[in-house]
């Protein structure tokens, strides 16, 4: 009897000692758009760090900017900049830290039409506002000399749930539309002067995929998987760009960028640069409460947008640009734990 | 003894009491908290909120009208078609069909209400709103073009592709209670309309049916709650579209998937109290509703018992 209780003694003891090794857990929630290749990094790094586990839950950007500004995750994310009041509102000073960036395209589905079509800005704005119906109008067929585009009307489609994709898309249409900015804005859900919502991307897509006639913004990995037909942009130089990953990397490249990372990389500057692009940011406390932690998330963030960059190719992601990660190498020094 | 019986049922008593109380509880819990959220909102625009035919979450103008509009359009719609199939379907389940056949379908109509509202909205998107474009709108389109109902663009997704799949999925619903409902009628009741010489539509049409209206009704009451709720697959097909059309080709908008759509995302605190206000609108929306199907089962009730229906009406 005595040996027994011994045992489960010893049992406990064990038990206890293998709590007090386990690895420290981090919570984090926010942006539903990085998640392939947060969850990935995560599942690298609890290899190459086996102390430090991270748990993430995408559930929006708008979700993770309200739970890190409560405290109850250790970082959050967002594809979306906080705003000055937001930043004012949280208990302590946020950091934007990038982490990769994305693009949205415009999809197509024109009969007759497979791929190579050019939009300027201006008529993305119009057919957006519901100004274009046509696909045949003289200002879209004036860019696409080449291709012959049939007399339907355009069916436009967007997304319906609150997005950072869609924060980014009409972003865009704010810098390239002064109509746009003064009857639409922007955010994360807007109000549509016209088109179908459909919810996702693969809600978009499927309209876009089985609607003779119709358009929609995607992200970039979420067409080049499914193998849809995306339209060249005209950039600020006057430049049709195709979309790539190296073109959305240039968007970030040979442009100013604030010391707070808050920026909108849409209409880059870049000669090269497809102007539908942004950043996707970790938001992190610059004073870390917990020192275990703290190092933790740092330690991670640094082998991030480092050798974490080189994952980012095969989940469509396009990587940061050298110069910002010098940037971002000064930032996380100011991170105190 | 007696008083030890007593003091059982007594207890038995006190402690049903407090499980239906908890429901009471529950349901003004509910509505405390959303009317407490939602003051912000309430507070902003009053009733203007009901009538109102924006929704701008950027410049925060918000409006319910055309989400109230879509809600009731699909729900009644997918009533209009669900109900004489569901009912149909019952009635050949409890009077005709051959048990063998009658037991696997019961199976199969179990099964159809345990498939999840996700799978019902994608299956939609890739099954049904093709077949919407090519098919079956351009054939309303061509025959009925007339009506107001069946006008205008179309698309594919919108408020009929909606409908039908709110149809399909209330459909076993109202195929269960019926069944269950018309199984319960009294087999003395058939038997005497036989007798009469009675042939067997006539003894469903005056024995089965009057006999089974209420419970009948309040099947199909329990599936309009599911279609007024209803929100995934909704989402997924109805085009979200801030809009007020009277043609179901057009694409809509209901409560419970703006809700869905804009939730996670919403940020700003009069935004998201108008979220919450809208679902303090879809309970209220419910509960009329709701409200009208019983009295109507009440007026149904009160001529039956005021006593002509249950005697075989001219055979």
């Amino acid at each position: 009897m005595v040996k027994k209780i011994i045992t489960i003694l010893a049992g406990l003891g064990i038990a206890a000692t293998a709590f007090a090794a386990a690895p420290v857990l981090i919570n984090g929630a926010g942006a539903t758009f990085p998640y392939p290749i947060y969850s990935k990094w995560f599942d690298v790094y609890s290899t190459i760090n086996p102390d430090a586990r991270f748990n993430y839950q995408s559930i929006g950007s708008g979700g993770g900017i309200k739970q890190i500004t409560s405290g109850t995750v250790d970082f959050g994310a967002s594809d979306g900049p906080m705003t000055d009041q937001q930043l004012a509102d949280a208990p302590g000073r946020l950091f934007h830290i990038p982490m990769v960036m994305g693009a949205v395209v415009v999809a197509y589905n024109v009969p007759g039409v497979e791929k190579g079509l050019q939009l300027t800005p201006e008529v993305l704005a119009d057919i957006y506002l519901g100004k274009i119906t046509k696909w045949n109008d003289a200002r879209i067929t004036s860019a696409n000399t080449g291709l012959q585009i049939p007399d339907m009307p355009i069916i436009v489609a967007r997304r319906s749930d609150g997005s950072g994709t869609t924060y980014i898309f009409v972003d865009y249409l704010c810098a390239v539309s002064g109509e746009w900015k003064l009857k639409v804005g922007k955010g994360t859900s807007v109000n549509w002067p016209v088109g179908l919502g459909g919810k996702g991307n693969e809600g978009v897509a499927g309209i876009v995929r089985q609607t003779p006639g119709s358009l929609g913004y995607i992200e970039l990995s979420y067409a080049v998987k499914n193998n849809l037909a995306y339209a060249s942009i005209q950039n600020k130089s006057g430049k049709f760009i195709e979309p790539s990953l190296e073109s959305t990397s240039k968007a970030a490249e040979g442009v100013t960028i604030p010391s707070d990372f808050r920026v909108s990389l849409v209409n880059s500057a870049n000669p090269e640069a497809y102007p539908i692009s942004g950043f996707t940011w970790l938001l992190v406390y610059k004073s870390q409460a917990d020192p275990v932690k703290g190092k933790a998330l740092v330690d991670f963030m640094r082998w991030a947008v480092h050798d974490g960059q080189s994952y980012t190719k095969d989940l469509l992601y396009a990587p940061l640009p050298q110069e910002v990660v010098q940037m971002i190498d000064k930032k996380i020094e100011e991170i105190k734990y | 003894m007696k008083s030890r019986k007593d003091g059982g049922d007594r207890l038995f008593q006190a402690a049903m009491m407090g499980f239906a109380l908890i429901i009471v509880l529950l349901i003004v819990g509910i509505i405390t908290e959303l009317t407490r959220s939602s003051m912000l909102s309430i507070k902003h625009f009053g009733f203007s909120f009901f009538t109102g035919m924006t929704w701008d979450p950027v410049f925060e103008n918000f409006g319910a009208l055309p989400f109230i509009y879509g809600t009731l359009v699909t729900s009644l719609v997918a009533l209009l078609i669900a109900v004489p199939i569901g009912v149909g379907t019952a009635i050949y389940l409890a009077e005709y069909a051959p048990p063998f056949l009658r037991k696997s379908m019961s199976l199969l109509v179990d099964l159809l209400a345990a498939i999840p509202s996700v799978v019902y909205g994608l299956w939609a998107i890739f099954e049904l709103v093709p077949l919407m474009r090519t098919n079956i709108q351009p054939f309303l389109g061509k025959y009925l073009g007339f009506l107001p109902f069946f006008q205008g663009p179309n698309y594919g997704v919108g408020m009929l592709a909606a409908s039908l799949v709110l149809a399909i999925m209330i459909v076993p619903f109202i195929i269960s209670i019926s069944r269950e409902v018309i199984m319960t009628v009294p087999h003395v009741y058939k038997e005497a309309a036989y007798a009469l010489g009675s042939t067997r539509w006539e003894a469903v049409r005056s024995i089965i049916l009057s006999y089974g209206k209420t419970g009948i009704l309040g099947g199909v009451i329990l599936a309009l709650g599911r279609a007024i709720g209803e929100t995934m697959a909704v989402t997924m097909i109805i085009g979200n579209n801030v809009t007020i059309s009277p043609s179901l080709f057009s694409p809509g908008y209901t409560l419970a998937s703006v809700i869905a759509n804009e939730f996670t995302e919403a940020t700003g605190n009069l935004y998201l109290s108008a979220l919450i206000e809208m679902g303090l609108v879809l309970f209220i929306v419910s509960i009329i509703v709701n409200m009208i199907a019983r009295m109507l089962i009440w007026s149904v009730t009160q001529k039956q018992s005021t006593g002509t229906t249950l005697k075989p009406r001219a055979l």
